[in-house]
């Protein structure tokens, strides 16, 4: 029996303890039309070899592909020791640290992402994780709304460069409670906020700015950010964590800088995993902690003096609080925040700037020989970080088609977001891209164009 | 006097200014192309450590957990079973971990096939109709279902429908999903034999009911009796029942929630199906629906297509479901926690569904009949376990101050994760317990012991355990002074030094 130890006379005397004759009338309780006695369906049961020849083949279709599309999800060297150590069974099969005294590892790891997280971004507090950087953004929106009570309305507006499917995903979520996210004007040359065409009589509860955008240029944060403060709006940032090595975190936008930063945290030594787990960060001003969403960490002393660490500010959750807590989030994305802390620990600073430097300098590299070939251009202007928005002389769909046919994946398909540039392409290239990386795709790029 | 002495480190106290682990980052590209008005005046205050003091560092830190794999861990309504290895190492094989979300269908067929199946192996171990992978937790599939029962009355005109049914010894997670997605939750009690109190139900039915959420087996250890009653009295009144899947494992493969009429259902892949809980996460939180909900589900899902006579995976979304309540995730929801749960029911097959149950139950049955032999006191003695039961110990603590607290931090010496405590609320001292079916007789009979030396002790020697544990890392916590004077990040007296704060 798969995973189940018993032996038959265990089984025997188990029954015998209880004062049962079967297993089966242990269900004596569950109405006897509903007991089924079979499960169409499922198949039968594979042993570990065979299982792990079948998903070799299936992982072996999916594999070999050099990738060139970001749009939220980056592929980045991860040490070895990352996932050596987060897949530690300590780490991978402990339940949340409830029981602190038996839990003290998964809770000082907490505590020391969150000081990571809060020196990346700028800001004071930050809580044990949240599900993803769009979900994030959903969580940060009600938070605005808990906590910006001088703002009478539940309009959230969005700078131009907010990822699309965050706004997706923060309607789903938040659209219940009556949040209506909106955009604000988009100039096309740059891609980014068009200044000149704000409304200066908007009072919306929140203002997000994404930095870099969707499509990897850099947004006025200190303007946007000033202009949504003197609105009495909050300002919620949506940051690349990857980013922060090298650009001015949340906490220095603008005059008194963002109130909630969030984001997505995979870049931080997570897998793509085609889309998940992932895991989203959000750090806060310190006054707004009583408001934030999910676990917090904190460091107190036992009953001998000694420091230690405990979840903490539990009245905010819903095991506590139940309809009157701040979010229903209960399963994090812990393990993930485990797996940033360590690459975090091993990159450092330094680390981390120049793993943001080479994928600037990549892209960069990348745009360069893309926009030789003809009927490929820029689409905006502008400097940009790692990723950029070009414009192609056919259709995407069609461009991409052929490039994946010689297991190139060239980017992410903007044409429906940006109908004003006609075809169009999001492209990406890490740290992880080399020269020959960047010649294959602009060689095969060039046959693609000029067929 | 803690007996044993413990690392105590922070990774801040290790750093040294300029030292690194120098096979990670890449050659220094030099100054960025990037204007100066951009870029950060300071460099994060991250560690500055070699790869050897980051790898003992957390292996130490490891070493300080309770885990599955180290010790017998009986917290109710978590089902803490064995994580087979396999799941882990064939969701990290790299055709899986390299795939990026957004890659072109074609170069994901393998990923794809393997979801599909999943989709409908949870459907029939359920007896849903179509179930999406995208929640990411219980708590998201929660708000899934309660916001596909609220766009279903919606869709029908039906926009006065926002109360939500909720028996008192839910999950706080179900009022807390209720009231974020904009309903008013109404509470039902139970009847003292852990029923649903039939009466109050009718009573709370009414044209303002949108639904019901319910666990079954509940919260307190035993199967919902008159469940088809309940779904008849609902269903008349114009409401829907959402089934919470957290105590799935008691069940499987001998009762479908989709057969006790349930229209919509989460189900917690870390706990039935053996995903680790990693800590705190990241879990799944799959949704399965019946007919009345299948136009409402979050996308994207899988579908399978016919070219050419071969089978093609592919993303189903917008297009195929317009009137879903839309994406819950910025891409596909947990995909590799979803990978882990297709490998270990494949591995478990068919017949190995229905044992865990079978043998989730036998496992609290027994320990249920040991313990009450043993003299403690039962929640519901007239009722046969589910896959978890309850101890009271309203005796123990008023005659021997032996509270459920005293009683899980002495478990933590004796070697044991404590049970879940004080949940259910509306049982007092309690101690929610669940073994799974991965643990032995063995392992229940040593757990049983300690229970026994415990109780002894308080109740013929008078030991008291109000500072118990004292073999841990770190003896009880002032958990007042955490709330009180806030300590949520290290932060150095001189940035310079990386020295410890002495606060």
């Amino acid at each position: 029996m798969p995973f189940i130890p018993h032996t038959e006379e265990d089984t025997r005397d188990m029954l015998a303890a209880v004062g049962a004759a079967s297993i089966d009338e242990l269900f004596d309780e569950v109405p006897p039309d509903l007991l089924i006695d079979t499960l169409e369906g499922v198949p039968d049961a594979m042993s570990e070899m065979a299982i792990g020849r079948l998903m070799r083949e299936r992982a072996e279709k999916d594999a070999g592909r050099l990738c060139f599309i970001g749009a939220g999800a980056y592929e980045h060297h991860i040490p070895s020791a990352v996932w050596e150590l987060t897949t530690r069974g300590e780490f991978y099969s402990a339940y949340t640290p409830y029981q602190a005294e038996a839990s003290q590892g998964t809770l000082q790891v907490i505590y020391e992402y969150q000081t990571m997280i809060t020196a990346l971004t700028g800001l004071d507090v930050s809580n044990a994780s949240l599900y993803d950087g769009a979900s994030a953004l959903a969580e940060a929106s009600l938070m605005a709304v808990r906590t910006n009570r001088k703002a009478k309305s539940t309009q959230v507006l969005l700078a131009p460069g907010v990822n699309p499917v965050y706004r997706k995903v923060a309607s789903a979520i938040a659209g219940t409670q009556n949040l209506v996210f909106d955009y604000l004007p988009r100039d096309p040359k740059t891609g980014n906020l068009d200044f000149g065409a704000l409304d200066d009589a908007a009072a919306p509860v929140a203002v997000v700015i994404q930095q870099p955008t969707f499509i990897g240029s850099l947004e006025d944060v200190d303007r946007l950010t000033d202009w949504a403060h003197a609105r009495g709006a909050f300002v919620i940032a949506i940051v690349n964590p990857t980013s922060l090595g090298l650009l001015r975190p949340p906490g220095a936008w603008g005059a008194e800088g963002a109130d909630i930063a969030c984001g997505e945290g995979q870049p931080l030594g997570v897998p793509l995993s085609a889309g998940g787990p992932y895991f989203g960060f959000m750090t806060a001003k310190s006054k707004y902690v009583r408001q934030m969403p999910g676990r917090i960490v904190g460091r107190t002393t036992d009953l001998d003096g000694k420091p230690g660490f405990t979840l903490t500010l539990q009245a905010r959750e819903q095991h506590i609080r139940r309809t009157k807590a701040t979010s229903n989030i209960c399963t994090n994305q812990g393990l993930m925040v485990t797996a940033a802390t360590i690459y975090m620990s091993l990159l450092g600073a330094e680390g981390l700037r120049r793993v943001a430097a080479a994928s600037v300098a990549n892209t960069k590299r990348l745009v360069a020989a893309l926009t030789a070939i003809d009927g490929v251009d820029r689409a905006v202007d502008g400097p940009f970080f790692h990723e950029a928005l070009l414009t192609l002389a056919r259709p995407t769909t069609e461009v991409l088609a052929a490039l994946a046919a010689e297991d190139i994946q060239g980017g992410y398909d903007t044409s429906a977001l940006y109908p004003e540039y006609g075809h169009s392409l999001l492209v990406c290239a890490t740290e992880t891209r080399t020269d020959a990386d960047i010649e294959r795709y602009a060689a095969a790029l060039g046959r693609v164009m000029a067929g | 006097m803690s007996r044993t002495t413990f690392y105590d480190k922070l990774i801040f106290d290790k750093s040294r200014d300029g030292r690194r682990a120098f096979a990670q980052s890449p050659a220094d590209p030099g100054e960025v192309d990037l204007p100066a008005g951009f870029l950060r005046d300071a460099p994060p205050a991250l560690p500055e450590v070699s790869e050897l003091q980051v790898v003992r560092h957390f292996t130490r830190l490891s070493q300080k957990n309770f885990s599955i794999d180290t010790h017998f861990y009986p917290l109710g309504s978590c089902t803490m079973k064995y994580n087979p290895r396999a799941c882990n190492t064939l969701a990290l094989l790299p055709g899986f971990t390299g795939r990026h979300p957004y890659a072109p269908v074609e170069h994901g067929q393998g990923y794809l096939e393997s979801m599909f199946e999943l989709q409908e192996m949870l459907k029939a171990v359920t007896g849903m109709k179509a179930v999406s992978l995208t929640p990411m937790a219980g708590a998201q599939g929660e708000l899934a279902g309660v916001a596909m029962i609220r766009a279903y009355h919606d869709a029908r005109g039906d926009t006065e429908r926002r109360e939500i049914i909720v028996p008192d010894a839910a999950h706080g997670t179900n009022p807390a999903t209720a009231n974020m997605c904009g309903c008013v939750v109404r509470e039902i009690p139970t009847g003292p034999e852990g029923d649903i109190d039939i009466d109050a139900l009718a009573a709370a039915l009414g044209p303002r009911t949108a639904g019901i959420m319910l666990t079954n087996p509940s919260t307190l250890g035993v199967f919902e009796r008159r469940i088809q009653e309940v779904a008849e009295l609902v269903h008349d009144a114009g409401g829907l029942l959402y089934y919470d899947g957290a105590n799935l494992n008691a069940i499987l493969g001998k009762v479908r929630p989709g057969d006790m009429d349930f229209d919509v259902i989460h189900m917690n892949l870390h706990k039935t199906f053996s995903t680790p809980h990693g800590g705190g996460g990241p879990g799944s939180g799959a949704v399965g629906v019946g007919d009345r909900l299948l136009p409402f589900l979050p996308i994207p899902l899988v579908k399978r297509v016919e070219r050419e006579g071969e089978a093609h995976y592919a993303w189903s979304g917008e297009e195929d479901l317009p009137q879903s309540i839309g994406r819950l995730s910025g891409f596909m929801g947990n995909a590799g926690v979803n990978l882990r749960a297709y490998i270990y029911m494949r591995l478990v097959g068919r017949e190995g569904m229905r044992r865990i149950g079978e043998y989730a139950t036998l496992n609290a049955n027994y320990l249920q009949a040991r313990l009450r032999e043993a003299g403690f006191e039962l929640a519901f003695p007239t009722r046969r376990a589910s896959h978890e039961f309850i101890v009271t110990l309203k005796h123990e603590a008023r005659d021997f101050d032996l509270t459920a607290m005293d009683l899980a931090k002495a478990l933590l010496d004796e070697n044991y994760h404590a049970p879940t405590t004080y949940f259910p609320l509306l049982v007092p001292e309690c101690l929610l317990i669940e073994p799974t079916e991965t643990e032995s007789k063995e392992t229940l009979d040593g757990f049983v012991d300690a229970m026994i030396r415990i109780a002894n002790q308080a109740r013929q020697n008078g030991v008291r355990y109000k500072e118990a544990p004292y073999d841990m890392p770190v003896r009880r916590l002032d958990d007042v002074k955490a709330a009180r004077q806030l300590d949520l990040r290290f932060e150095p007296e001189d940035p310079g030094t990386g020295e410890a704060s002495a606060a």
